[in-house]
Parts: C-alpha cells; structure tokens; sequence
C-alpha cells in the first residue's frame, strides 16, 4: 500500500492522552484522496499512483484537465500530487485512500508551504543578535559588518542577509501520531507543522 | 462546529462541579509513582479561574507550614480524580493575587452566606 498521503492543516490544540498527560498536537485533515492515474514502469519509467484531494467546481476546471479526470470517475480536484509505490495493483482508479494508513505511535514526516514573513532583517531571519538597543546605539538591528575591505573586495557569496522568509517546502521529521479518526479523515500529531490553518500539507511515513 | 471545538469538547468532562473563584476545594490528584498510583488531596482557595474548551485552568492555594504554595490545574485533565467544594467563598475579584502579600487572618476569605 502507500506510505503518503495528502490534506490540510486546521489547527492546533491541547490533548489529553491516555497517562493523563496533556501535549500540544497539530490537527490534520488527511484525504480522502482519490486514484486518478496510475502510471507504470513501461509507459512512464517508474511505478506511481497519481492522487487527488480537495473537491474543486466543474466548471472551474479547463477542459484538458476535465478529460483527465473523467478516465477516474466523475470528480474534479484542488490539488493532484503522485505517491511513489510499486504495488499498485490494489489502487484502482477512483479508489480513496484515508486516514486508516496511519497507527497511534507511527512516527511521521510532515512537509507544507511555510508562513511567508515577507522581506524580513537578519535578526529575523537569520537569528542574528543585533546591535545594542540604548547608550547612544544607533544600530539596533544592522547586520553589522558584512566582510573585508581590498581583500576580496567583494562580499563573499551566501552571506546571510535579508530578505524574503518563509513560503518554503519545510519538513518536519519524526512526528508522533497521536490519535488517528477515520470517521473525520483526521489524524492528530504531536507538536507544530509547518504552514498556516487550512494550508496543504503531506504527510510520509518515516 | 468547528473540528478543533468538536475535538476539544469531546474531551471535556461532566463530572466537574461548578465552583467559583474564591471557593475553597479539596483536589483529589490522581499521582503515579512507578506502578502505583494514588491519591493526593490538595485543599485550598481558587484564586484563579482560566476559561477555554478543554484548555481551561484553575489554579489553588495554600499556605503550608508558613509557606504558601499554589497548583495549576488543568480543568479537564484525567488526572484530577474528583473535587469537592468545601465553602463558598464571598470575593469581589476573578483574580486573587492580593491573597499573595497577605498573611494569617488578613489572609482569610468570607464565606458566602445564602
């Protein structure tokens, strides 16, 4: 079977597990996501199932991507992603994978879309400490010196300075499953996600 | 209702009694200590109620031997076998720091009387 699935980030809140102890967990909506391609090592050079999650209107949908959905049934998708796996025999078209692939205990790898910060300062982004902020300081959040003066004469690449943050594919590794619902498509992991509220997300099997 | 309300509301217990700022309550704590577990009782005054679905918390003081010592509880935490409300207390405030600066009798809170 897969080992990834795809869905949606909705928040974050206490949870009391069974020893009474209360952890902060990230509640994440995962799938159903739907078989709608299957491509093969002879046609396409590899095994993998194409997904897709997150309904999306009829007529919001171009018409080439129409015909592609049809071959799978009747259903238009937001998102359509590939899950790389070589036994794809039980993964008709149409088929909807859930939340059922993960266990309490399973140990998770979650990738999303960070927050973007927009143009942000080195003390932000890089977590530099700046300067002083009284006694007649004037560089409060300067980066400071940034190289030398004749030798090399240039700043040396990959100096960190500012710049656009965020809005990157971050993962965070080694999650726990806390609590799996099927009934909802919802599985509960221990600790923060990368992303905001309502923003896509992936979950991998570590 | 949301999914996160839904989730936090399913585990919120019933069994809580309905105290108020200001009441004195014995805490009966549900503490492990290796395989055993027992119970301890914690009794004192709320001086502090904090609202939300699950998340809620209250916070008891006590003076012992001379020393005050104060215990935040969450609300709806397994580990909390039982409360018991020993009087109501009779206080114009929702946060009672104040009790912190205040000893022996200055220190004591009127009961309320129905």
């Amino acid at each position: 079977m897969v080992n990834k699935l795809f869905g949606e980030k909705i928040g974050m809140t206490r949870y009391f597990v069974e020893e009474g102890k209360s952890i902060p967990v990230t509640i994440l909506k995962m799938g159903p996501c739907v078989v709608v391609q299957k491509k093969t090592l002879n046609k396409d050079g590899y095994n993998a199932i194409q997904v897709g999650y997150g309904e999306k209107k009829k007529s919001r949908v171009n018409k080439a991507q129409e015909g592609h959905f049809k071959i799978a049934g009747d259903r238009c998708f937001a998102h359509l992603k590939e899950i790389k796996t070589d036994d794809t025999e039980e993964l008709d078209l149409g088929k909807e994978l859930t939340s059922e692939i993960f266990n309490v205990g399973d140990l998770v790898n979650v990738s999303g879309l960070s927050k973007g910060r927009g143009f942000s300062g080195v003390m932000k982004r890089w977590g530099f400490s700046g300067g002083r902020k009284t006694h007649g300081s004037r560089s409060h959040r300067i980066p400071g010196s940034i190289g030398s003066s004749a030798t090399p004469g240039r700043v040396h690449k990959g100096r960190k300075l500012p710049g656009r943050m965020g809005h990157q594919r971050v993962t965070v590794k080694n999650l726990e499953v806390v609590d799996v619902r099927t009934d909802m498509n919802l599985v509960l992991v221990k600790g923060a996600v990368p992303g905001s509220r309502n923003s896509f997300v992936e979950l991998c099997k570590a | 209702m949301n999914v996160i309300e839904a989730l936090e509301r399913e585990q919120m217990r019933i069994d809580i009694p309905n105290f108020r700022v200001g009441d004195t309550l014995k805490v009966h704590a549900r503490i492990k200590e290796g395989d055993k577990e027992r119970i301890q009782v914690f009794q004192g005054a709320v001086i502090r109620k904090r609202n939300g679905a699950s998340g809620a918390t209250f916070t008891v003081r006590k003076v012992s031997y001379g020393i005050g010592v104060e215990r935040i509880f969450p609300l709806h935490s397994p580990f909390i076998d039982r409360i018991e409300i020993i009087t109501r207390g009779k206080v114009r405030r929702a946060r009672l720091y104040y009790l912190r600066k205040l000893k022996g009798k200055a220190a004591r809170i009127k009961e309320k009387r129905y």
